[in-house]
């Protein structure tokens, strides 16, 4: 389905999970974090940079991997995306949400 | 001269594998070991009736070296070391196996150590596994004469092997308890760090009723920061707390300490592979199977299986230079005990949520997807003598096919 998202036209799935990334962008980014009550800081950007790159490679995220990650830690991850940290965060990036579901 | 395959593992994946390999590899050429510390051999699905007097301890342990066939070498021994640049496996008794062909099916344990105050002075007094034998048989004596109070049912992290006894972990307790005529005095809760019950949404959509019907309260989205053992209560990043009298969890689960040790394993000591061939990433001669493997499909006896048929084939065109088969498609199908003696079926792979239909035969059954039925659960009690007398010994279970066949069931792929 389509979402109208800092003006523009963007293609999102059930959940509101951007479908294609090449349409994400940091005003989207920026739009979507409103939605969550967030509003971006400079760690935000990082940590939406850390889980974009993971999403590159392939690597499945998890609450563990953020522990390891050396760019957060998981109080301060909850701190920044309050309720779902993972959920929020990857919805923000523009990337699937993960799927913890093996 | 002779050439060695060597495994890694006497459970259900190794056995099965030395089980195929026996009958498909030259004996002339192939030498097989088969190395594990332990003599017994647990029927780990079992784990999950122990606890509530259903299964004896004697129905889900036997000695191992039974199901081995007599052409293989078995090595009761602790595994020290596997050096991959030397193609070598160094044990603790200080001897060395070489191999030409390595299959790593070392499982994957409990480790209760993960979570702060989990394995402390309540292990085994009011915090329980039940994913070891020990823990099984102690919640066993625990619930002979507990009296009642808030049941706590809870999965630390994902991925478990069999992600849904947890859920069939309270549907049983919840039927125990009714049994015993005190289900009044037992308040159940399931904690998931999932955001529903089941693993796949497909499933939650469908299944959600039996947690209603149940009147099992449901706490998602829980990641557990620490077991506060003194105050009775497991308290998640988020600060959300749930108290417990009595917690039943599944600890962090991780592959074996040996790939950390020989630098073979990922965060979770898994070994990195290829989800379609099952060789391993970083060395063309070593292979996975089962739990011990990082890929993305259930850590359960029916993937293994599945997977087995898989890489005995794959094994026998590596050895003849032939290119692998990207042939496994991540099936699994489990049954779901859903208490009062009654069971679900589930069939499904990496790209297929579990669908409704029947199974084996498309249109016929005898067994339902998705739908509980009386005839489904004896299918699991079933499985227990399947396991023993044809699984580990690598007898093809009739009219089940390694990859998923999508005749007689409603399809939904997974996005």
């Amino acid at each position: 389905m389509k979402k109208i998202i800092a003006d523009r036209e963007i293609d999102v799935n059930e959940e509101g999970y951007l479908v294609d990334f090449n349409q994400w962008d940091k005003d989207v980014c920026a739009y979507l974090a409103e939605e969550q009550g967030i509003s971006m800081t400079e760690k935000h950007w990082e940590v939406v940079e850390y889980l974009q790159d993971k999403f590159q490679k392939e690597e499945p995220l998890s609450i563990r991997g953020i522990k390891k990650s050396g760019v957060i830690n998981i109080k301060e991850f909850y701190s920044l995306f309050p309720g779902g940290p993972l959920k929020k965060s990857t919805l923000i990036a523009g990337i699937p949400k993960p799927k913890s579901c093996i | 001269m002779m050439k060695n395959l060597v495994i890694l593992g006497a459970g259900t994946s190794g056995t099965m594998m030395a089980n195929h390999l026996v009958s498909s590899l030259p004996k002339k050429e192939w030498k097989i070991s088969i190395v594990d510390q332990y003599k017994t051999h647990y029927y780990q699905p079992g784990f999950l009736f122990l606890p509530f007097d259903i299964y004896t301890t004697k129905q889900v342990k036997k000695k191992g070296s039974k199901f081995l066939p007599k052409d293989v070498n078995y090595i009761q021994e602790k595994i020290d070391l596997i050096e991959p640049e030397n193609n070598k496996v160094c044990l603790a008794n200080g001897k060395e196996l070489s191999y030409d062909v390595l299959i790593v099916a070392t499982g994957t344990k409990t480790v209760p150590e993960e979570i702060e105050g989990m394995k402390g002075p309540k292990w085994y007094k009011n915090i329980f596994d039940f994913y070891t034998y020990e823990g099984a048989k102690a919640l066993r004596d625990k619930f002979r004469t507990w009296e009642g109070g808030k049941l706590v049912v809870h999965i630390t992290e994902m991925p478990i092997k069999c992600p849904v006894a947890p859920l069939e972990f309270a549907f049983l307790a919840d039927s125990y308890f009714k049994n015993k005529g005190m289900r009044d005095k037992v308040d159940i809760t399931f904690v998931t760090p999932l955001d529903g019950a089941f693993t796949k949404p497909r499933a939650t959509e469908a299944l959600h009723y039996l947690l209603e019907e149940k009147n099992i309260k449901e706490v998602t989205s829980f990641n557990i920061e620490r077991v506060d053992y003194e105050n009775n209560k497991i308290i998640d990043y988020g600060d959300t707390e749930v108290e417990y009298d009595l917690l039943v969890t599944v600890p962090t689960n991780m592959g074996d300490p040996l790939l950390e040790r020989s630098g073979l394993g990922d965060d979770l000591n898994y070994i990195p592979t290829n989800k379609a061939t099952l060789q391993s990433i970083d060395h063309e001669n070593i292979f996975a199977i089962g739990d011990a493997t990082n890929i993305p499909a259930s850590k359960a006896g029916s993937v293994a299986h599945f997977e087995a048929e898989i890489l005995t084939e794959n094994i026998l065109r590596y050895i003849n230079n032939e290119e692998l088969k990207e042939d496994f498609d991540g099936h699994a199908n489990c049954f779901i005990e859903t208490g009062g003696g009654k069971a679900l079926l589930i069939d499904f792979n990496y790209t297929t949520e579990p669908v409704e239909g029947t199974f084996p035969f498309p249109g016929v059954g005898p067994l339902r997807l998705l739908k509980e039925s009386r005839m489904n659960h004896m299918g699991k009690l079933a499985f227990r003598w399947i396991y023993w007398n044809m699984l580990l010994k690598g007898v093809p279970i009739p009219f089940v096919d390694a990859k998923m066949s999508e005749k007689g069931k409603q399809l939904e792929k997974t996005q």
